[in-house]
Order: C-alpha cells, then sequence, then structure tokens
C-alpha cells in the first residue's frame, strides 16, 4: 500500500504527529502572487508599510484560518496567498463612509506560506504587510 | 540582548536557594532545614508564591532535570537553554550542593541518593504556610499542567489532583493538559473550581469571542493586582483538537495588550501574566507587550533560580513536578512596582515536614488504587528520565517497547517533557509506568510510513522546538525515535535540518521511497486504533524483567 499525504490524514492509525495538512514550505514555484501585485497596484512596487495584517501564527486549522486586515485611509485592501494554488484570496472595498478601514474573514490555506495584504490608500499610494503562517503536522507540547 | 553580565547584574533581589558558603556538602546536607529552605525577608506590600506544571505528582519524586535544552536564534546561550555545570557557573552553584542537584542534571545519579526526592503537595502546604504566616494574603497562582500526569488523574478524571490543590487554596489558574480530559469534563471541573480558572487567548472557535475569564482582580497591601491568564497557545495543534472542538487559542499577543491596557484603566498598579506560553514566548512576549509587571512562565518546565529580566518585566521560571514553589515579594504603590525580593524554593521532601491534612488528603485520594499502583513490573539498572531535547531513557525504553511488541521497525514517542525520573536499582511499579504515560489518548498505533513522510515529521517537529522566533515554537522536545538514527542541524531552517537517517538494526540508510513499520502513541488524531502504551509497555517489562540500556547516541546533533 503506498500511502499518501491524504490517506494518512484520514486513516485511524495516523501517527501523534498528524494533527493538519503535512506539508512545508519547500522551495516551489510561484502561484503569480507577484503579477497580481503588480495588477492591483498598476506597476507599483508597494512599501511595507502601514497596513496591519492579523493571522495566527501556526494554523489550527488549515482549512479555515482566521485573517483580519486593517488600514487607516485605505481605499481597498487586497489580501494575497503566496502559497495556494491561485494568488487571489479577497479584496474589501471601503468609502469614505466607511468608519473602519478593517476586514476579516476565515480563508483556506494549502500550506505554509507567507500572506500579504496591499492597501491603496485614498491618496493613490500603495503599502503593504507580509506574515508567515505555519500549516504544521502538530507536534507534542510538554 | 542582554549579556550574561548584564544578566548577573540584573539579578539584584535576594535570590540565593540555600546559605553560601563553602560547607562541606554533608554538612551542607545537614544544614537543610525547613527553616532554611523557607527563609524569607519579608519585604513591600504583596506577596506572589507560583506553582506550575505539577503533572498530578501529588507524593514527592525523582526529577532530572535536562542536560541538553538548545536555544537557538537569539534565544543561544541564555537561560534556561543553559544546562550542566554552565547553569552551575552561570549562577555560581558549586557542584555536589543540594542546589546542584535541585537544578542540574550535574551528578544527578548520585546526589539523588544523597538529597532524595523533591516536591510532594503536603509540602507545598508546609512552605505555603510558612509564607502566609509572613504575609496571610499572598496569591498563590497555577500555572497549568495540573490535572494529568499520574496513574490516580487518570482513573479520577483530575479528581485527586482538584481536590488536593483545593486544599491549598489557590488564587486562580491557567491551563493546556487540563483540557485533554474533555471539554465537557473541564466544565465540569471549572464549574465547581473555588476561584479562578483564566484564559484571555481561549475563545469560542465559532464566534471568535473570549470563552474564559481572562483576569481576574485581587485588593492587596492596598493596591489593585491584575491577573492575567495566558493558556498555552498551541493546545489544538499539539494535543487533539477534536477533545475540545469548539476552541480556539493561539499566542494572540494583541489580544494580551488589550487586556493588560483594560487591567491599567480598571486602577491595576500591578499586572502579573500567569503563562503557559513557554518561557521562550514568554520573553518576546515581555518585549513586546506594554505594560506587564511579571510574567509567572510555565509550560517548559525551566527552573532558574533567579528571574530574568525583560525591560521592566520580570520573567519567574518555577519549574515543573512540584519541585519548586517560587515566591516573589513586591513593594508597589499606585505609580508601581518599586522592588521585589524573589526566592525560588526548593521543595526538599526530606527537610520540608508534610502537613497532615494534606498528607491525609493525598492518602484518601490514592488509597482506591494503592495496591494496583504498587505492582513491580520490573526492576531498572539504568538510571530513567526523559528531560533532554532529543531523547531520554524512559522514552528509549518506551520506543524499546513499541519495537518489540508491536514489531516495528522504527519507533516514536512524543518528546513529552512531563514524567519523573526514577533512580538505577530500583523496581519500576505500574504507577511508575503510568507517571511517564499516563493521558487521555494513549493509543500505540502501528503504521506503515514512507521514508520521504518520516523525514517529513522529524522537519515539522523540529521547526516547533528550533523556529529561531519562539511564537512559532510549541515547547515540547524532539520526537524521540527508536531503531533509526539522524543527524540534526539546529540552525538550519525547515526543510534542512534532519540528514543522514539510518534504519539503525541494517545501518542503511533510509529510503525515502520505501514504506517502514512504524509504531508510535499518542497520537492526536481521532479514533486512532492499538492497545494502550502503558499495556504495550507493561508487556515488556514483565517479559524481560530488568531494563538496563545502553547509552543513546542515534541523534548526532550540530549546529547549536
Amino acid at each position: 500500500m503506498q500511502l499518501t499525504r491524504r490517506d494518512l490524514g484520514a486513516i485511524a492509525a495516523g501517527a501523534a504527529v498528524m494533527a493538519a495538512l503535512p506539508r512545508l514550505a519547500l522551495a516551489s514555484e510561484s502561484n503569480g502572487f507577484e503579477q497580481a501585485i503588480m495588477d492591483f497596484t498598476g506597476g507599483v512596487e508597494p512599501a511595507e508599510g502601514d497596513v496591519t495584517l492579523g493571522t495566527p501564527e501556526i494554523a489550527e486549522n488549515g482549512n479555515t484560518v482566521p485573517i483580519e486586515v486593517s488600514a487607516p485611509g485605505a481605499a481597498a485592501i487586497m489580501v494575497l496567498s503566496t502559497g495556494n494554488p491561485n494568488p487571489g484570496i479577497v479584496t474589501f472595498e471601503f468609502s469614505e463612509l466607511s468608519g473602519e478601514r478593517t476586514g476579516s474573514t476565515r480563508i483556506r490555506l494549502a500550506k505554509t506560506q507567507d500572506l500579504i495584504a496591499v492597501a491603496k490608500m485614498e491618496d493613490g499610494s500603495f503599502t503593504m504587510a507580509k506574515r508567515q503562517v505555519k500549516v504544521t503536522i502538530g507536534g507534542c507540547g510538554g | 540582548m542582554i549579556s550574561r553580565r548584564d544578566f548577573l547584574q540584573a539579578s539584584v533581589a535576594a535570590s540565593a536557594i540555600f546559605g553560601a558558603g563553602s560547607l562541606p556538602r554533608l554538612a551542607r546536607a545537614q544544614a537543610m532545614t525547613q527553616d532554611s529552605l523557607t527563609a524569607f525577608e519579608t519585604m513591600g506590600n504583596v506577596t506572589l508564591a507560583h506553582i506550575t506544571d505539577i503533572h498530578a505528582q501529588l507524593k514527592p519524586v525523582y526529577f532530572r532535570e535536562p542536560s541538553v535544552n538548545l536555544g537557538v536564534g537569539a534565544q543561544a546561550g541564555l537561560p534556561p537553554h543553559v544546562t550542566g555545570a554552565d547553569f552551575l557557573s552561570l549562577y555560581g552553584i558549586e557542584p555536589g550542593t543540594p542546589k546542584a542537584y535541585a537544578l542540574t542534571s550535574e551528578g544527578f545519579a548520585a546526589l539523588a541518593s544523597e538529597y532524595g526526592r523533591m516536591g510532594g503537595l503536603d509540602r507545598v502546604a508546609t512552605v505555603l504556610k510558612a509564607i502566609r504566616a509572613d504575609r496571610p494574603d499572598t496569591i498563590l497562582l497555577d500555572g497549568g499542567d495540573t490535572w494529568q500526569g499520574s496513574y490516580t488523574a487518570l482513573k479520577t478524571n483530575g479528581q485527586d489532583v482538584v481536590d488536593v490543590m483545593n486544599a491549598l487554596e489557590p488564587d486562580a489558574m491557567t491551563s493546556h493538559w487540563e483540557f485533554t480530559l474533555g471539554m465537557d469534563r473541564v466544565q465540569e471541573i471549572v464549574d465547581n473550581l473555588p476561584f479562578a480558572f483564566l484564559g484571555a487567548n481561549i475563545f469560542d472557535a465559532e464566534w471568535d469571542e473570549p470563552a474564559f475569564e481572562a483576569v481576574e482582580y485581587f485588593d492587596r497591601g492596598g493596591v489593585k493586582v491584575a491577573v492575567i491568564g495566558q493558556a498555552f497557545p498551541y493546545l489544538p495543534i499539539a494535543n487533539p483538537g477534536w477533545m475540545f472542538p469548539n476552541l480556539s487559542f493561539g499566542i494572540r499577543e494583541d489580544r494580551v495588550q488589550e487586556v493588560v491596557d483594560e487591567a491599567r484603566a480598571e486602577g491595576a498598579a500591578l499586572v502579573v501574566l500567569l503563562s503557559h506560553n513557554g518561557f521562550d514566548v514568554d520573553r518576546k512576549m515581555a518585549g513586546r507587550v506594554k505594560g506587564i509587571d511579571v510574567i509567572l512562565a510555565g509550560h517548559t518546565h525551566d527552573a532558574l533560580p533567579e528571574p530574568v529580566i525583560v525591560g521592566k518585566t520580570l520573567v519567574i521560571a518555577s519549574g515543573s513536578n512540584g519541585k519548586f514553589l517560587s515566591r516573589l515579594d513586591l513593594d508597589v504603590d499606585e505609580s508601581g512596582v518599586k522592588g521585589y525580593r524573589h526566592k525560588l524554593i526548593p521543595i526538599f521532601a526530606d527537610a520540608i515536614a508534610p502537613d497532615p491534612d494534606v498528607t491525609a488528603l493525598i492518602g484518601q485520594v490514592r488509597a482506591p488504587y494503592e495496591a494496583e499502583m504498587a505492582e513491580v513490573l520490573a526492576r531498572t539498572e539504568s538510571l530513567l528520565y526523559r528531560r533532554g531535547n532529543f531523547n531520554g531513557t524512559f522514552d528509549d525504553l518506551i520506543c524499546q517497547a513499541l519495537l518489540d511488541e508491536r514489531e516495528a521497525e522504527i519507533a516514536l514517542s512524543p518528546g513529552f517533557r512531563w514524567g519523573p525520573s526514577l533512580p538505577a536499582g530500583q523496581d519500576i511499579t505500574r504507577e511508575d509506568l503510568f507517571n511517564a504515560t499516563s493521558m487521555s489518548y494513549p493509543a500505540a498505533y502501528r503504521t506503515m510510513m514512507t521514508g520521504a513522510f518520516l523525514h517529513e515529521v522529524l522537519e515539522d517537529v523540529a521547526d516547533n522546538l528550533f523556529n529561531p522566533d519562539p511564537y512559532y515554537q510549541q515547547g515540547g522536545d524532539m520526537v524521540r525515535v527508536g531503531g533509526m538514527g539522524y543527524r540534526i542541524d539546529v540552525s538550519k531552517p525547515i526543510g534542512s535540518r534532519i540528514t543522514d537517517m539510518t534504519l539503525l538494526d541494517t545501518g542503511e540508510a533510509i529510503d525515502p521511497a520505501r514504506e517502514y513499520a512504524v509504531a508510535g502513541w499518542a497520537s492526536v488524531n481521532e479514533g486512532t486504533e492499538g492497545p494502550a502504551i502503558w499495556d504495550v509497555c507493561e508487556a515488556y517489562l514483565k517479559r524481560t524483567g530488568t531494563v538496563d540500556l545502553a547509552p543513546n547516541t542515534s541523534v548526532q546533533v550540530t549546529g547549536a
């Protein structure tokens, strides 16, 4: 029997260390997130700055990871995956009537990866934040 | 970065465990009295007592501290990542002294017969009485990992420890292994607990709302004291999340800051974080969350004779298994902490008189199980212990039992840090075995794994231990491996730490494509099948009769 990762996640006799999708952040080809940033900014390279990206450090369940973004003065905030098959996750759009420039949702992550939030500010400038979320097999806490 | 010199200079408070001097060892052992162990010049207006990671050890135990406890990145070489002779010289402790025995692995085997067992909640009760005689309104705080880890805790679903701890009258606790009793049982205990069960970082998974109280306030010495609880952040990852499916944890640094700010707004002059983060996480948090005066650290089982100071925050590490109780006196007024005095009190079981009421209570909760616990399974000619980043002899024994009884090529045993030690030349009783294995998901599975998958498992666990960012560390040790050796470079990133995996039986390199028969226990997956690990070990022990372990050289470590 050839065990795949999927089998191992499902079978009863799994090891102590197989809680979640056992995929590691090994070097892999880009999913096109760089191009998605360029499309959003019109070719401008955003500097890291005044956008907050809130995520757990390690996902409890890669299938439903809570995230929150906020950027005072943002007209829109786009969230991108660098490790899912496709980069697009969500874009929050705000208006002058938006009390807070904050959005939150739950997302699915295929493996350990960086998430990127790019904010388009009302003055037309762009700013971004990056944060790693680990999707781990699960270890053995002391 | 704190240099060693700064570190020593920073520890200005009176933290000595024993009277110093150059008395010969025997004289020291004799000088080790209850009065000298509890001696403390009361100061200020608030006293905190901290005990943590008892792991249901009601009675005195032997507990060998680790000889290998590596730190990486900014933590390299800093306490608690200092062991053995380095620890002794860092803190100016003479080898062979009670203090050396209590705090390090140096000379443990020989000193164990001289200084005996440590801990026992009846002895802890005596020390607490002495502290409360000095300061009647002492705040007693339990850092969690209290309700799991022994035969009686397993059989009573933690009720034995709950009853005995209640007799010590804690003021608040936080949690980790508690949740492996299952959500319903935790709720049942918490509903009847005469003190606060705190966890600022425990949330309802569905609604993303706080699920337990975050903070408890105490009026002491004319000031308001806020105690904030922080449960183990990675419970659903390191332990079976299906046992508490509606809860979410996480480090939630922003949430901690929010609760600290709230406490300050409520007028708290002293803010204490009762934490089960693990020491490195606490050190990082102390540097990032503003306004915490004291972090009472737990989870990683470190015992440090002096506070580690980060900015204005004292980080206190109080050991495990009932071996120590920390006393921290503080001088606090409305404008903050003016001074402190700290002592890590070692609970030497032969020197401290047990409190008779608590002794009787412990006897009562154990009575129904004494006969089955006392049964001798085998004898050990080797010192059995668990602590160490890569292996411990108790896990060598468990791995050997898994290999033999489950007819496997490779065995995996989780890197738990709980479980007392057993000196060589002693009987192994059923109680001793359960002290190293007792928990609620004990099934010993047997499965096939490819070499590539085994590599992935080791890499994943290694990153939980050696990620240079403490917020990504989970606080256990490396998974123990039987039947297979490997090399690890702890300085490398995930994916490239583990090399040279070798099947010890044949000396052949592990083939990524081949499947190997692997036995292990403590799977976090629901529905795992197999006999309980203690049954596997009991069968092995009864069959072999004597445990005599060869030194384990199967893991080669570099990069430290």
